[in-house]
Parts: structure tokens; sequence; C-alpha cells
């Protein structure tokens, strides 16, 4: 092997792999810590996400989330861009989608009505990217400050409107009414049903293949078209993109515009597909947990689905950990999350240094 | 008359001690962002740092441990952050967001491995909390009509760390103005490779930096939780260390105006709380959301160059890479 072809296989393969598993071993620290055997955990964790039906449905549903959002920081980081605001392009989507989803007219037809609250989503997300967009592209203004005030003013604005504005007379509870039938995504075991077959009941429903659709669209979009091209160049190298003929700041906007609507559409599946009304922190955490889909899946869609379900194991199996032990609550899946940012993307040359050193060294220095 | 000056200065009151943590943290970001290291990980700090304060003084019955221990927790995610984002260069934002992260899931998992239940810890005893103390001379001027007032609520009857936070700020002028520490650490937030060919070493500033941050961020985690309030619950810290950021902006990295800051972020929140539900003749009800959004529209109209500009160290968020 010549040693570009090793450092390749080191970069694109085996340091991905070791921060994943570094990061795996930390979290098999943090149980040792509170008392519970790590073996123990992982077993009820890998049944409880994937060894029966109703554990793979929410499974699946759980990962259709990070899916959206982990696609929407990748997009963001081709450009060069960080994305922290996904959380809030989230909310906001879900307004988007729950607007059009409460007030189209009733009698409409699901293969209308069910585009349009989609394309709701996807605009509201992509609207409550572009300030802090333009504000990078135009004003310098740096774009991870601004999208996390902007995750502030989406949480306010959101409460807002549900206890103001949509929240139906005589109810206590900050919740809007229900979305109308038209709306509604079916779940996968009702299709299935329709065809005979009988699977367990779970919150997994057809945003599964809006998920998948918008995966091959972004990579399709990233690697085979011009604009994808531009949004690459500009994250590789400012400069040489302006060389070649490309305007940043026009490719700023566009970027966090498709990456806004990416995380917009965490709430078809929330909303449209489980709950079929708008709610308070619907949202809640799967913005960030894109970062860490996005950092584990290397902004590659196939890796952020392979991440994405991973994730989904995570949350399914820690709501069975949950349940099944004493001393761990799911809120373990936030930390390793906040390992798996810290191992795969924070201290992602972790290895670099010894693996070049003993695999791949310059020739001749040994 | 007298209800509106009561009033006031009990507003001004409440806005001194939510105050304090952001000065605290927004201390400890203006350390970091001057070496040349963003810091988003602030609010992390305060969390963790509030958690294992409260969860040591109930172990050790004293707040003074609580301190300590608090400090260290902060200064080892610190520590951590600089691992990450000096010796490895990685990108510092992710490495933030990591240590935010990793707070909010390790106070709930550690809450509910000692003390058997998630995201909080026992109520903390009045020995184990920092008290607030009368100042000296209260009773001599007491009887004065309007000194008296603030006397008695806005100046004395605060705990020690509320004193140090507004002591500390002038402190932070020093060092970052007046000392060769200061010097140095405000060129190597602006052009590391200088200081370098000075034969300093950027790593080891951007460390230091860094610790004293985290020794900062963490008075303020201990502050929230066992002198602010008697125990830490979930998430108490609510995005203080997010508004500290946006206050460090706010002020422009200055210790004086970043405390202006803080002091106006802290007062918009105390006045939000009075304002729900009053009817201001002539505008109507001011949604309380609205009020509680302004620190973050201010920072964004700030940072977009509307009103002034604010440009921050210019080698911040930039590993410093040496040429070999």
């Amino acid at each position: 092997m010549t040693r570009e072809r090793r450092l390749s296989w080191i970069n694109g393969f085996l340091l991905p792999f070791l921060n994943v598993l570094t990061a795996f071993i930390a979290t098999a620290i943090v149980f040792v810590l509170i008392g519970v055997d790590p073996i123990k955990a992982t077993k009820i964790l890998i049944y409880g996400a994937l060894g029966y039906d109703e554990g793979l449905g929410y499974t699946l549903y759980y990962a259709t989330n990070f899916v959206f959002t982990g696609l929407a920081v990748a997009v963001a980081f081709h450009a060069g861009l960080f994305n922290i605001g996904g959380e809030g392009q989230a909310y906001v989507g879900g307004l988007g989608t729950a607007l059009v989803a409460l007030y189209l007219n009733p009698a409409l037809s699901a293969w209308i009505v069910i585009p349009l609250a989609i394309s709701g989503g996807l605009l509201f997300g992509a609207l409550w990217a572009i300030i802090p967009a333009y504000l990078q592209a135009y004003r310098g203004s740096h774009i991870v400050i601004t999208t996390i005030m902007f995750n502030f003013l989406a949480s306010a604005l959101m409460v807002y409107v549900l206890v103001n504005v949509l929240r139906e007379v005589g109810e206590m509870s900050p919740e809007s009414a229900d979305f109308i039938k038209a709306s509604w995504l079916p779940f996968v075991h009702d299709v299935f049903a329709s065809f005979g077959y009988k699977i367990a009941k779970s919150p997994l429903n057809l945003s599964i293949l809006v998920a998948l659709f918008f995966s091959g669209l972004v990579w399709f979009f990233l690697w085979h078209t011009r604009w994808g091209y531009a949004i690459r160049a500009v994250g590789k190298s400012n400069d040489a993109a302006v060389y070649g003929g490309i305007n940043p700041k026009k490719i700023i906007i566009v970027t966090m515009c498709i990456s806004g609507a990416l995380a917009g559409l965490v709430g078809i599946n929330e909303l449209m597909g489980v709950q079929h009304r708008l709610f308070l922190n619907f949202n809640y955490g799967y913005g960030f947990g894109g970062i860490a889909v996005a950092l584990m899946g290397r902004n590659h869609p196939v890796g952020i689905l392979i991440a994405a379900f991973l994730f989904g194991i995570l949350y399914q199996g820690g709501a069975e950990l949950d349940f099944e032990l004493q001393n761990v609550s799911r809120d373990i899946v936030v930390v390793m999350q906040g390992l798996v940012i810290l191992f795969c993307g924070g201290l992602e040359y972790l290895y670099r240094p010894i693996l070049i050193r003993f695999l791949a060294p310059i020739e001749g220095t040994e | 008359m007298s209800d509106i000056f009561l009033n006031t200065v009990l507003t001004l009151d409440a806005s001194v001690r939510v105050c304090v943590p952001l000065i605290f943290a927004s201390m400890a970001g203006l350390f970091a962002e001057r070496s040349g290291v963003v810091d988003i990980g602030l609010e992390g700090k305060l969390l963790m740092s509030a958690f294992i304060a409260a969860s040591a003084a109930v172990a050790f019955g004293s707040p003074w441990i609580g301190l300590l221990a608090g400090i260290i927790a902060s200064s080892v995610l610190a520590m951590v952050h600089g691992f990450a984002s000096i010796t490895y260069k990685g990108n510092q934002i992710v490495s933030g967001v990591a240590i935010n992260i990793l707070a909010a899931g390790l106070t709930m998992i550690l809450s509910l491995a000692w003390f058997k239940k998630a995201g909080i810890t026992p109520t903390l005893k009045n020995d184990q909390r920092f008290l607030s103390i009368d100042l000296p001379g209260l009773e001599l001027i007491d009887h004065i009509p309007i000194l008296g007032v603030i006397y008695r609520e806005l100046i004395s009857g605060h705990n020690i760390l509320v004193y140090l936070a507004f002591a500390i700020v002038p402190l932070v002028w020093w060092v970052v103005f007046r000392t060769r520490f200061g010097l140095r650490l405000r060129a190597v937030g602006e052009n590391p490779k200088a200081v370098d060919t000075a034969g300093i070493s950027v790593e080891t500033l951007r460390y230091r930096a860094l610790l004293i941050g985290g020794i900062l961020c963490g008075i303020g985690g201990v502050y929230l939780s066992t002198a602010y309030n008697a125990q830490f619950v979930k998430d108490m810290t609510a995005g203080s260390g997010f508004i500290a950021l946006a206050a460090l902006i706010f002020g422009k990295w200055h210790p004086y105006k970043v405390l202006a800051a803080c002091f106006l972020f802290a007062f918009l929140d105390a006045i939000s709380i009075r304002l729900q539900g009053i009817v201001i003749p002539g505008i109507g009800e001011i949604p309380v959301q609205l009020i509680e959004a302004t620190p973050y529209i201010l920072t964004i109209i700030l940072l977009a160059g509307f009103i002034g500009k604010a440009v921050p160290p210019k080698a911040s968020a930039q590993p410093y890479i040496k040429e070999l």
C-alpha cells in the first residue's frame, strides 16, 4: 500500500472508528462509576432497542429525527459553517407544519395536505436560519453565536405563540388543537396492517421514508450538482471559491436555508406522524443530537443514516435501561452524546499522530 | 411614592442577585476569549459546578468544601476544553458544545446514582450554604429615610459570593490591562505568532487563561446552588452561560462594560417577573417572553453592527499551529 492509501485509510476509517470506540469506552467507565455493570447495561440496551418489534419501531422513530438534524448540521459543515441552531430551526419548522396542518380545509385530500405541511416545515425552518445566515454573510456576525441566540428566541417565540395564539379557549396546557386528519402521516404498523401483515404498534410512521428521501437528495445535491460543488468549494477554501467565480455570501445563505429546512422536518415526524398537534419542546435535544450524529457520520448521508440509527438505539435502549435498572436514567444517552461530540469532534485528532507514526511513517525518517 | 421607591430598590436588589453568576461566567469567558479560545461551554461549567458544589456541601456539611469542589469540577471541564482545543487543535466550538451536553447528562446521571433522584440534590441546610451577611453600620444608617432602605435592601444583606463577584471585576480589569500576564493574554488573542516569536508559549498562556476561566465559572455555579438557591435542580442554569456569553459580546470583551451588560440583562430578567400581567397604559401588556428575549435580540443587533460594532479578539476560535 502506498503512503497516500494508508493515510486516507487512517483518516477515513480507522480514526473515526477509534474515536467512536473511545466514546463508548468512556461511557462504560461512567457506568462503572455509578455502580452499573456495563455489559449487562449494553445487553438491556440492545435488547430494548432491537430485540422485539415495538422496540425496533421506537428505535427507527427516534432515528428519523436524528437523520433530519444530522443532515442539517452536515450540509452546513460542508460549507464550513457550524449550525448550532438546529434546535430552534426544528422548533419553528414545527410551527410551519402546524399552521398548515391546523388551518387548511379539512376536506382536502391527504395527497395535497401532506406535501403542503411538509413544505411548511421546510419553509419555516429555512426562514429561522436565514437571518443568522444573512448576518454572517453580509455583516460578519459569527454564525455560532447568532444561531445560539436564535435558539433562545425560538423558544421564547414558541411559548408566546402556544400560550397566547394557538392554545384553545378553556385549555390549560399550552398546546394547539388537533391537526386536520388529512395531515396525519400513517403509522407504519397501520400501513403493514393494510397489506395484511401484523406488527406491533409503535410511533414509527412514514416520516422515515421522508428521511430516507432527503438523505438521498442531500447526497445527490452535495456531490452531483453545481450548487453542491459550490458549497463544498466554499467550505474547503473560501479564496479558491472566489477565484473560481463563486460568491461565498450567496452560498452561505443558500446553505443555511437548506440546513434550516432540513432541521425543520423534525416536526413532520413528531407532529404529523405521532402527536397530531403542536406542543412545547417537541424538538427537545434533537438539534444538539444532530451535531453528534453529523460528527459521527463524517458529514456523509450514509454515515448519518448509520449514526442516526445508532442514536435511535441509544434513545430507545436508554428508555429501557431507565425502566430496568434503578441506578440509570435515560439521561445516560445525553452523556453519551456529549462524549461522542467530544471524541469524534473536539478530539478527532487524538490518535492521528500515533497512527501516522506507526502505520504510515514518512519514508526515510525511521 | 415610597411604594414605587421600595419596589425599584427591590427590583434592583433582585437584579444584583441574578447578576452574580452572569458576572462570574462572563469574566471566565473574557479570559478565554481574550486568549483566543472561544468558550461556548460556560453553561456546562456553571451547571456542573452547581451540582458538584451542592453535592459536596451536603456530603461534607460545609459550603466552603462545596466551593472548592465546584471550582475543581468546573476547572476539570475547562482543562478538557483546553486539551481538545489547545493541545489537539480541535474545533473549539465543538468541544464547547460537548462540555455543555456532557454536563447536562452527567448531572442527571450522578444525582440519580448519589441521591436516588434524577436531577436534584437534597435541600441544603443553613450551615451548608452561603448565607447573607449584614454589613457593619446597618443600625446606624437604617433609620435615615432613603439611604437606609438602599443600604438595607440593596447593599447589605447579600452573601459573600455576591460581594466577591463585584470585587472581581476591577481585579479582572487590573489583571488584563495592567499586568504582564494580561498584556501577553491580550497579545495571544490578537496575534499568537508574535507572542510565540517573543519566546512565550502560546499553549501555556491559553491553558492558564482557561484555568482562570474554569475557577471563575466554578464560583458562579457554586453561587447558584449553595447561595442563591439551597439545592441543585435540573438545568438550574437555564441559559445563564449563554446570557453571559451575550453579555461578553455586548460589553465588547471589556470587564466594566461586560459588568454593565450583565447588570442590564439581569435587570431585564428581574423586571420581567414583575411585569407579568401588568398592563402599561398606552402600550398594553408586554409579553414576558419578549422581555426574556431582549438580551438575545440586543446582542444580535449589536453583532450585526447596527449599534456600534463588536469585534472579537482577532485570533479567537483559531488553534495555533506552530511552524516547524
